[in-house]
This record gives C-alpha cells, sequence and structure tokens, in this order.
C-alpha cells in the first residue's frame, strides 16, 4: 500500500503563490469577502504563510507553502464526533464533507490550523460557478474543508493503473499545487517506495517537519533553505 | 426570627403560599425575561438562516462564547446535585431547606447547557449524527471522540437529575394536589403519583431516595471530567493537560455554589421564607463556597507551576499569552474573582452579610465565566503556527445568544418557583417535632 507524502523545497521556492491559486480553482474552493476574509475566514487549502523579519529598510520576507500535513497520527480524526474526518490506508487524511455537522472540533485539534471552514453559503467567481472542476464535489454552508492532497486525480490514475494491470508509477499522481509550481519546489509521491523522489528528498540533511514534537508525524516534509536566512 | 414556632402545619402554609397568584413585580420580571429569551431566539433562527458567520468566530478561534457559556451552564449546574445528592448520603442536615432550589438550578442549568452545542453546529439540523441510532448505512459516531462522550455525559446527567429532582417532590406535591383544583389538580395528581403518604408507601421512598442519590453521586464527578476532556484529549497547548477533570469539577461547583447563593437570596426574600432559609444556610454555603475558591485556585497555581516546570515551550508561551496577551484582562479577573474575593469570607461578619454573599457570588460568578473564556479562546488563538494567531470578534446575534440564555435560565426559574415548592417540606419537617410530641 502506497504512502502519499510532500516535500516542499524552501530553497527552491520563490513565493510566488502559485500554488494557492492552482488548489483554489482545482479544488472549487470558495471566494470569501475581502473584510470576511480581515476576519481569518479566508478559504485556502493551500495556504502561504508570510512573515516579515525586520525592521525597515532592512527588511526579510518568508514564504512558507501550508497544505494540510496529512499526519500520520493525525489529531483531527481523533476527535470528530461522527467520523467525517479519518485517514484511510493511503495515509490521506480525508474530510467527508457530507458527514460534517460543523463543530470545528478537528479545526480546534489541529495544531496547524490547516482546516478551512464555510461559515456562509459558499459563493465563487461571478460566471465562473457553472465551470469549476467536476471531479471535486462542492461544500455547503457549515462544513470543514481542507486539502486532500487533489484525491480526486488519484481516483483517475488508479483506474489507469488498474486497467494496464501495473503499480502507479513515481510521479503519476502530482496534486494541482505541483503541476503549477513554477520552481519545481514541491516533489510528490509514495514515501514507502525508497526509490521514489519524495522518499530521497525526505532523508536530506536539511528536512524538517512542524510538530515534530507533538508526535502527529506530518507528511509534508520542508527542506530548509541552504543560505541560511 | 428565632421565635417563630415552626410546626407541620405551619410548614405546609408556609410553603405552599409561595405558590400563591403572583404579585405584578413577577409579571414585570416574566415578560422581561421573555424579551430576553427571544432576542435569543431570533439571533438564532438568524444565524440559521444565514450561516454561523454571523457569530463572532474566524479559523484560528473556531470555538468561541458558545462554548465558554456551555461549560459555564454545565459548571452551574453541578452544585445541585452536590448539595442534594453527596450532602444527602453524608446526613449534612443543613441543605434540607435549600437542595430544591439547588435541584432546580441543575435541571434549568442543564437545559440551557444542552442547547449551545446545537447553537454552535455549523448545521445543527443533522444534530442527531451524534447519536448512536440504527440506520441503513451503518453510520455511527466516532466513539473516540469526546464530544461523544459529552453527549452521554450531559443526556445522563439530564436525565437522573430530572427524575431525582421529580421523585424528591412527590410528597410535597401530594400536599398542593389536595388542595388544588382543576386542571392544577390533573397536573399536580400526575406529579404525585398516587401518593396517599402510608407507611408503605414511605419505606419505599424513602430507599428509593437513598439509591437515586448514590445512582446520581458519580455523575457530580464524571460529567464535568468528560466535559474538561474535550479540552484535555486535544493537543492543543494549555488544554492538554491531567489536571483538567478535578480542576473542571471544582470550577464547575464553585461556581455552581455561587449561583444557589444568588438564586436564594432574592426568592427568600420575595417568599418570606426567612425562617427555613435562616443566615446558617448561607453561611453553610458560604464556607462550602471558600472551600472550592481553595480548590480551584490551587489548580490555578499548579498549571502556572506545572507549565514552568514542565520546560514545554508551547505550555510556557501560552501562559505567557494568557496573562499579558490580548485577554490579560479575563486571565487576572479569574484570579481575582475565584480566587481572592472568595478569601473574605474566612470573616464570620462577611458570610453573615446579605450584600457581601451577593458580592462575592456575582464576582465567582463572573470570575467563572471568565475562566472558560480564557481557557478556550487565548489557547485557539495562539495554537502551534504562529502564521495563523487571530483573534475573533464581537457581534450582536452572538451576544444575543449569550444573553437569552442568562434569561432562558432565570425565565425557567420564575415559573418553577410559581408551579412547584422551591422549599422540600417533606424535608424540613423530618427536622421538627412531630406534632403532639412530648404530650400525653
Amino acid at each position: 500500500m502506497p504512502k502519499w507524502a510532500m516535500v516542499i523545497d524552501l530553497d527552491k521556492c520563490t513565493g510566488c503563490g502559485a500554488c494557492s491559486v492552482a488548489c483554489k480553482m482545482e479544488n472549487n474552493i470558495p471566494i470569501v469577502d475581502p473584510e470576511e476574509a480581515r476576519n481569518g475566514r479566508a478559504m485556502v487549502w493551500m495556504d502561504m504563510m508570510t512573515t516579515v523579519e525586520g525592521d525597515y529598510p532592512n527588511t526579510h520576507v518568508k514564504r512558507v507553502p501550508k497544505p494540510c500535513f496529512h499526519c500520520d497520527d493525525p489529531p483531527c480524526t481523533l476527535v470528530c464526533p461522527v467520523g467525517a474526518t479519518y485517514r484511510n490506508p493511503e495515509g490521506l487524511v480525508a474530510q467527508i464533507y457530507h458527514r460534517c455537522i460543523g463543530c470545528r472540533y478537528c479545526m480546534a485539534a489541529c495544531p496547524f490550523t490547516a482546516k478551512s471552514f464555510n461559515w456562509y453559503d459558499p459563493k465563487w467567481i461571478e460566471g465562473a460557478s457553472d465551470v469549476g472542476n467536476p471531479d471535486v464535489s462542492r461544500r455547503m454552508v457549515g462544513v470543514v474543508e481542507k486539502c486532500s492532497f487533489c484525491s480526486h486525480r488519484l481516483q483517475k490514475v488508479k483506474e489507469n493503473a488498474d486497467i494496464e494491470d501495473r503499480q502507479i508509477r513515481d510521479g503519476e499522481y502530482v496534486p494541482a499545487c505541483l503541476e503549477s509550481c513554477p520552481a519545481d519546489a514541491i516533489v510528490f509521491g509514495d514515501i514507502e517506495n525508497r526509490d521514489s523522489d519524495v522518499s530521497r528528498l525526505s532523508r536530506s540533511y536539511r528536512v524538517y517537519r512542524y510538530g515534530e514534537d507533538l508526535g502527529v508525524k506530518p507528511k509534508v516534509y520542508y527542506l530548509a533553505r541552504r543560505t541560511g536566512s | 426570627m428565632t421565635n417563630y414556632k415552626l410546626s407541620y402545619s405551619q410548614t405546609d402554609l408556609d410553603l405552599t403560599q409561595t405558590l400563591n397568584k403572583p404579585k405584578r413585580w413577577y409579571y414585570v420580571a416574566v415578560t422581561l425575561l421573555g424579551l430576553g429569551v427571544a432576542w435569543g431566539a431570533g439571533s438564532w433562527l438568524y444565524q440559521i438562516l444565514t450561516g454561523i458567520g454571523v457569530s463572532g468566530k474566524n479559523n484560528p478561534v473556531g470555538w468561541y462564547l458558545y462554548i465558554t457559556t456551555f461549560v459555564f451552564w454545565v459548571g452551574i449546574a453541578h452544585s445541585g446535585t452536590l448539595i442534594s445528592a453527596i450532602l444527602f448520603l453524608f446526613r449534612v442536615k443543613w441543605r434540607s431547606s435549600v437542595y430544591r432550589s439547588a435541584e432546580a438550578v441543575t435541571v434549568f442549568g442543564l437545559a440551557t447547557a444542552g442547547l449551545f452545542p446545537l447553537l454552535h453546529m455549523g448545521r445543527v439540523w443533522v444534530f442527531y449524527w451524534t447519536l448512536p441510532y440504527p440506520q441503513m448505512g451503518g453510520l455511527f459516531p466516532n466513539f473516540r471522540s469526546p464530544l461523544v462522550w459529552d453527549v452521554f455525559a450531559i443526556t445522563t446527567y439530564l436525565t437522573v437529575s430530572s427524575i431525582f429532582f421529580l421523585t424528591g417532590m412527590v410528597p410535597d406535591v401530594a400536599i398542593i394536589r389536595d388542595k388544588a383544583k382543576g386542571w392544577r389538580k390533573k397536573l399536580y395528581g400526575f406529579l404525585a403519583q398516587g401518593w396517599q403518604g402510608t407507611d408503605n408507601q414511605w419505606r419505599h421512598y424513602t430507599a428509593a431516595y437513598v439509591f437515586l442519590a448514590a445512582l446520581a453521586t458519580p455523575l457530580v464527578i464524571s460529567v464535568h471530567s468528560i466535559v474538561s476532556w474535550d479540552f484535555a484529549m486535544s493537543i492543543v497547548p494549555g488544554w492538554h493537560s491531567t489536571i483538567f477533570a478535578p480542576y473542571f469539577v471544582a470550577g464547575a461547583i464553585h461556581s455552581g455554589l455561587a449561583m444557589v447563593i444568588l438564586i436564594l437570596i432574592p426568592m427568600r426574600n420575595a417568599f418570606n421564607l426567612h425562617p427555613y432559609i435562616t443566615d446558617h444556610h448561607l453561611e453553610s454555603l458560604a464556607k462550602f463556597l471558600l472551600f472550592t475558591a481553595t480548590v480551584v485556585g490551587f489548580a490555578y497555581l499548579i498549571e502556572l507551576f506545572i507549565a514552568w516546570y514542565s520546560h514545554n515551550q508551547w505550555e510556557q508561551a501560552i501562559f505567557l499569552y494568557r496573562a499579558f496577551g490580548d485577554y490579560w484582562f479575563a486571565f487576572w479577573a479569574l484570579f481575582v474573582c475565584n480566587l481572592l474575593v472568595p478569601q473574605l469570607f474566612w470573616i464570620k461578619r462577611f458570610r453573615r452579610s446579605i450584600p457581601f454573599l451577593v458580592f462575592v457570588s456575582v464576582a465567582v460568578t463572573i470570575g467563572m465565566w471568565f475562566e472558560r473564556f480564557t481557557i478556550i479562546v487565548t489557547s485557539l488563538a495562539h495554537e502551534y503556527i504562529p502564521f495563523a494567531w487571530g483573534l475573533p470578534t464581537l457581534t450582536w446575534s452572538e451576544m444575543g445568544i449569550v444573553v437569552g440564555s442568562f434569561c432562558w435560565f432565570f425565565f425557567l426559574f420564575l415559573l418553577f418557583a410559581k408551579t412547584l415548592p422551591v422549599v422540600s417540606m417533606w424535608e424540613v419537617k423530618e427536622q421538627l417535632d412531630p406534632p403532639m410530641a412530648g404530650k400525653k
């Protein structure tokens, strides 16, 4: 059984945010009014953690892409009262929107604030509401949603691999953020397969993960910058 | 009123006159509280129709005033069973004239608290998914979730405390039934369950009452422990702590006692119950409050100590944030209101002074609300990723629901005060000399 994981090379990442945009389009993520977004209700699955360090004019902007980390020991799935979020055998932490009652316990329990909530009836860009991605179901008011590692793409890849009676090839199943990254900073694949790029990079000396002292075993690995700052 | 001679017939008379036709202030109070309830209900309707976004919550702080007020009301509901069941088993005499009101506080506190998980849900229309019921698809709640334990804990507590409440009332209601006419006779007749006061009935009744008390006793401990595990079972800094269960139970009893004192004082004035609810009763409650204040204060200090001693950076950061961050006032309010102000009760003069009793009880009620607020909101506002830190906002509809919940509680209590006896007649009589005592 494969186990899907992601590596984000911060040395390559330019912080352009293409991954966020691609994710938003791929997954039919609703658009939120600016004032709502300022109140902390922006809906993004691939967030861009932006911090400005230092004082003007010697400032330094850090941008770190943050999807759901798809923890191997996820704290969010334990607390869901109805089992609307669970970890599937391939290591994807899945969210069943239609089962969600909207108690937001998983959001509270997630150490990385990776989930978004539909505070109102979702809205899409004017005129674009009928040209969304047909592979991804739309969410409704009052449910939690989050990055799925584009699991709808895995379905297609699996079907093809089944028809051709073979294993899924490394790099065959990739999420939308990876495809859109101009710097090739994102690598995705099966971490159980030692020959995969992801597995190789996850053993790099530059690797770190968020919340490693929490014991949740995130499956998104970051490669630290070589330049220091 | 030391020379007031209490007798069986006098007790019946004094304690059923509370049910006489109410005065004008009662109607005014019920109307005002009803308006408050209507504000809350309107806010809820607005929230259901528009989406839960009309409340002030946002992404890091997804649990806000509703869960704060939920824990507050569950806490309020704890002193009732403590006074009626645990003190009954310990044969504490002073409980007999206050326990009925305390039990009403429990039942109505739970009736208020039980609304909040529903108010809090993004999709309240599917709330029944948290219950285990047979379903064709085999879907079941997730029994590892503390929220599901909560559902069981609260419904069990509501069931048992309601049964205990109504059972304790049977002999009293029978007295009222005998005097009532018309539809009242039917209502009280139903509640009295055919009570005639025969020896056989009393024998079964007292036995059953002990069993019910023993059944309710563990719930005092378990329910708020389970509510505390809602927090302690997730790895949020400031929540993930083994001290939470005893700490929450002590806090629950603390706030519950304050609410009982706050209810008893105006009630005894309104109904002239001074011979039954004496200063001695209030003083006993005040001593109890002092005890719980010390336990709660100990828990606060231990939490701070462990945060420092553990060398856990997250835990330390969250306690520094609580004390000096955006909600510093809530943090210091809970220390002052819950720990320092009740220390006044070491002095007997303050324990027996009605204005001070009211002052301290109000302080504790406010302080305990802020305690839950501090625990819930500060921890969520400053979780592990600094980029995602954020603060919620305050909206009219959310405030309406919180204020409406207070109105709802007092509304229910006022209705109770005019329909059922607020002081247990049969238990008060147990402590009096029987009629003809000492005569041949």
